[in-house]
């Protein structure tokens, strides 16, 4: 035992950043693949998942700039998006119940990844139809979200509460945040239909693809998923309770 | 020994040594109790972040309170969720690494929209 292996503080691994920072220039200089652990399919997922990160924040900077820039005072989302249940106005409970939801979404994926590389394919096809679902619901209620908005008068270029700037902040990033989750669920779809079928198995080609796929699309869709929760989080802070 | 060398699935280990990595796709698994444990503290951490709003919370420590859960909430995701926290470091400097380029736009979108803002009401008399 040297001295340095004793000041090493996390025990359970013998790796230190120094040898961690040595296997970064290692994997980029290999002359044949940087992500060793991560097949092309995950790489690239991951890769359009940096992309996806750009666009969102785009839009939430713009958010920023327009919210800091304008001498209106900027409508309240506490009272915007409050809802009156059993006679009792409740601040932001609408968007509260679709965090939650989008959370549980996440965490019933996660479990499909488990049982899709545990072979247990009925669980996990199951498992992601109940993630669909959330999805979806989630979806309805951004709709009911929008009708109940734009019926008191909220349009992208002016609403009764304050600042004109809220209504297009508000449908740009909702709206392709909802489209990313629309998109979720019908990917969601087609891999659970071939994950129940056996389509990994048995090595059948995939309608689009003609290639044979394997368990791991399951989690190459989980990552897309939680994404899309990721997203959430950060538009429930900054949009909604800043 | 041998056990060593064998950790396609199960273990929470990385993958391979960090130097000399065996290029290989493996499946992540990890135990669903983790994801349990994940599943209820993003499920804490919201109703944390919709207390702030419900109890009305105002100034510095509103803000404070939602980066706090906020960032909380995104790195428990990216980490277990994501399987960050099992991937091998270069993935994970190339994912993490250029988004913080957007820092720096928003410090200069910050510095602009306070500027235009002061315009407005310099010129316009808000």
């Amino acid at each position: 035992m040297t001295a340095e292996h004793v000041s090493t503080e996390h025990v359970t691994t013998e790796e230190t950043l120094r040898s961690r920072m040595l296997g970064v220039v290692a994997d980029w200089s290999s002359d044949q693949r940087s992500f060793k652990s991560a097949s092309w399919g995950k790489a690239m997922m991951w890769i359009f998942l940096v992309s996806d990160t750009f666009v969102f924040s785009c839009f939430l900077i713009s958010y920023m700039t327009v919210r800091m820039s304008t001498t209106v005072e900027w409508p309240h989302p506490s009272e915007i998006f409050a809802l009156d249940i059993g006679g009792k106005k409740i601040p932001l409970i609408l968007i509260a119940i679709m965090t939650f939801d989008l959370i549980t979404s996440s965490g019933t994926m996660a479990m499909a990844v488990n049982f899709a590389y545990a072979r247990e394919r009925r669980k996990a096809a199951i498992l992601m139809l109940v993630t669909a679902f959330f999805g979806a619901a989630f979806v309805g209620m951004q709709a009911f979200e929008w009708s109940k908005l734009i019926h008191e008068g909220v349009r992208p270029w002016g609403n009764p509460f304050g600042a004109a700037q809220f209504g297009s902040s508000f449908f740009m990033i909702t709206g392709f945040h909802g489209f990313h989750v629309s998109v979720g669920v019908i990917f969601l779809l087609i891999i659970a239909r071939a994950v129940w079928r056996g389509d990994y198995d048995v090595g059948r080609r995939g309608f689009f693809t003609s290639r044979k796929g394997r368990y791991e699309i399951v989690e190459i869709m989980g990552l897309y998923w939680h994404f899309v929760d990721l997203v959430w989080v950060f538009i429930f802070a900054f949009f909604y309770l800043w | 020994m041998t056990a060593m060398t064998d950790n396609t699935t199960h273990s929470h280990a990385p993958v391979a040594q960090a130097a000399q990595p065996a290029a290989q796709a493996h499946g992540q698994q990890h135990p669903i109790k983790l994801y349990l444990l994940v599943w209820g503290l993003l499920f804490v951490l919201s109703a944390c972040s919709y207390l702030v709003d419900y109890f009305d919370v105002q100034g510095y420590l509103r803000w404070f309170l939602i980066v706090v859960f906020m960032l909380l909430k995104a790195g428990l995701i990216v980490a277990v969720f994501m399987h960050m926290a099992w991937e091998r470091l270069a993935l994970v400097v190339a994912i993490l690494a250029p988004p913080m380029a957007v820092l720096v736009l928003m410090a200069m979108m910050a510095w602009e929209g306070e500027y235009t803002n002061y315009l407005r009401a310099f010129f316009f008399g808000a």
